[in-house]
């Protein structure tokens, strides 16, 4: 058997998609927090709620009324993005005009209870979700074996970041986003609603959440701390990234996703906090993040 | 009172005006910057308001717009009232404004400032129609729109508002800080647009270039019309508009 700098190609190949999937994660996840901050201003703290919300609406949707999972991958979100825009409608607009720090501390107390109400009806201990029978089984790739549900995953959620990222960068409603980030009273002077933009963003950036929690539900068990456990490396990478930049947000979040396999095949013991190494060097050189804009 | 002689005098030519401005106050916060402004604009006229820096020539645009957080009076256009409504809605009734920053979009190429305004109404200037207003922007389309020079931002401040359809054009200073050649084309456009119908609230500071372009000129000062003047009269005015201005 061969080695690859001095590690078994097996391990390394496996730790590397291990850190591709959590990178899949971190960039939907990323993108979502970079859509709402750069139009409402608000760090969504209730981000990684909404995401194991995306992961129990799938398993309900299961258990309760026999919804399978490609069912469950699209109405999961608009569920989900649903309450967004409940809680956009009717929390965060009554706070639009005060300090940015009221809607973290709003958010992060909506996340509080969110997992909170979970974890009282269905403990903390996880629920399991089948993969789906289509995505089951892998491939052996001779250097590796692929398994179906991680390589899916993988795909999955690069098709929705690149779909997302067009839709903002090259569609007409795009620029309308695009303008009320940078500058929303004028483009509310040119006849834009942009108050509703602003509920569809979040309801939008929700959704995402939602989705990536769907992904991960047959992978991680479904639980109430799922989100709460990602969240911190999530706004990591989005401090790493640059706040507001929708590119930034993807590319930060899959590399720092394989940085993170790396170090587990060379150096396991700072696997945990080799993101937060990096986020601490990118603060002291690049206080804006790497694609980040210098306010 | 010199409002009140104001308001004497046929301040619109025949019919109502498309605009009536009736004690218009305005507040940025705590501090109340409009004092009752009066002013009446007919349909294809071009006003300017002449002040000193200060005067609440901006602020009045932005009240009719409804761009500011607290205002109070009355102005209604083409008949109504337009004083509790948002600035989308404002912008719905036919209004089209241009900001004294310009309000070009970094995030957005020079295309995408051109044709972000949706359309209000039937009978904006076709695209291409803009393009022989002003042929740089057409060779800049792909550019990101704060890339382009000070005189051209001005034509892609002004041009993507000429193709909603908005009959009432709000220019805040479209000569500031612009070459004599940029002012000369800025106020050939002007003098077109009156012709195709357009009806115009121009704010400047060179009262020389609007009277180049204007119709009538309404003095404002610390908050309030103080004087109105035909462009006609402007000369023989010459002494009384420099004490105003304070040049």
């Amino acid at each position: 058997m061969f080695e690859l700098l001095g590690v078994p190609p097996q391990a390394l190949f496996g730790q590397l998609l291990l850190g591709l999937i959590n990178g899949s994660f971190y960039a939907i996840l990323s993108l979502g927090l970079a859509v709402i901050f750069g139009l409402l201003n608000i760090i969504n703290f209730t981000h990684g709620a909404q995401y194991m919300m995306g992961a129990f609406v799938a398993w309900m949707c299961l258990n309760y009324l026999g919804i399978n999972y490609w069912a469950a991958l699209l109405l999961a979100p608009i569920a989900v993005g649903v309450t967004g825009v409940v809680i956009e409608r009717f929390l965060l607009k009554r706070i639009a005009h005060v300090d940015h720090l009221y809607g973290l501390l709003l958010t992060f107390g909506l996340a509080l209870i969110i997992q909170g109400l979970f974890r009282n009806n269905y403990g903390s201990s996880g629920l399991p979700y089948q993969i789906p029978a289509e995505l089951r089984g892998g491939t052996n790739l001779g250097f590796m074996f692929l398994p179906t549900y991680r390589g899916w995953v993988v795909v999955a959620s690069l098709i929705v970041c690149l779909a997302t990222w067009f839709m903002i960068e090259k569609t007409k409603l795009g620029s309308y986003l695009r303008a009320a980030t940078e500058n929303p009273t004028l483009t509310q002077a040119f006849g834009i609603n942009v108050p509703l933009l602003v509920t569809l963003t979040y309801g939008f950036g929700v959704a995402l959440a939602a989705f990536a929690g769907v992904l991960a539900a047959p992978i991680y068990s479904v639980n109430p701390n799922m989100g709460a456990d990602l969240i911190i490396v999530v706004f990591a990478v989005v401090v790493i990234g640059g706040m507001g930049s929708i590119m930034g947000a993807i590319v930060t979040g899959f590399s720092l996703g394989l940085v993170e396999g790396l170090t587990k095949v060379f150096y396991p013991e700072a696997s945990a906090t080799v993101i937060f190494i990096i986020m601490a060097i990118v603060l002291l050189v690049k206080p804006a993040g790497l694609f980040g804009r210098a306010a | 009172m010199v409002t009140e002689a104001v308001r004497e005098r046929p301040a619109v030519t025949g019919g109502k005006p498309l605009l009536a401005v009736r004690g218009l106050e305005a507040w940025y916060g705590e501090s109340h910057v409009l004092h009752g402004i009066d002013l009446d604009v007919g349909e294809g006229e071009v006003v300017t308001l002449l002040g000193r820096n200060g005067a609440g020539k901006t602020t009045t645009l932005k009240s009719i717009m409804g761009v500011i957080g607290k205002r109070k009076g009355s102005v209604t256009f083409a008949g109504q009232e337009t004083i509790g409504l948002p600035s989308r809605a404002i912008a719905r009734l036919g209004i089209g404004y241009v900001p004294e920053e310009r309000g070009i979009y970094s995030t957005l190429s020079v295309e995408e400032n051109l044709m972000l305004p949706p359309q209000v109404k039937p009978g904006g200037l076709p695209v291409e129609q803009i393009f022989t207003l002003f042929p740089n922007l057409k060779e800049r389309l792909k550019s990101q729109g704060t890339k382009l020079s000070g005189g051209e931002q001005q034509m892609l401040a002004i041009g993507r508002i000429l193709r909603t359809g908005a009959n009432l054009l709000l220019l805040d200073e479209p000569t500031e800080g612009l070459a004599p050649v940029i002012i000369d084309q800025i106020g050939a456009t002007i003098r077109m647009l009156k012709q195709k119908g357009f009806t115009i609230v121009l704010v400047e500071q060179n009262f020389r270039f609007a009277q180049t372009v204007a119709d009538r000129h309404y003095v404002v000062e610390q908050g309030k019309v103080v004087d109105m003047i035909q462009n006609a009269e402007l000369d023989a005015n010459i002494d009384k508009l420099h004490s105003y201005l304070g040049v």
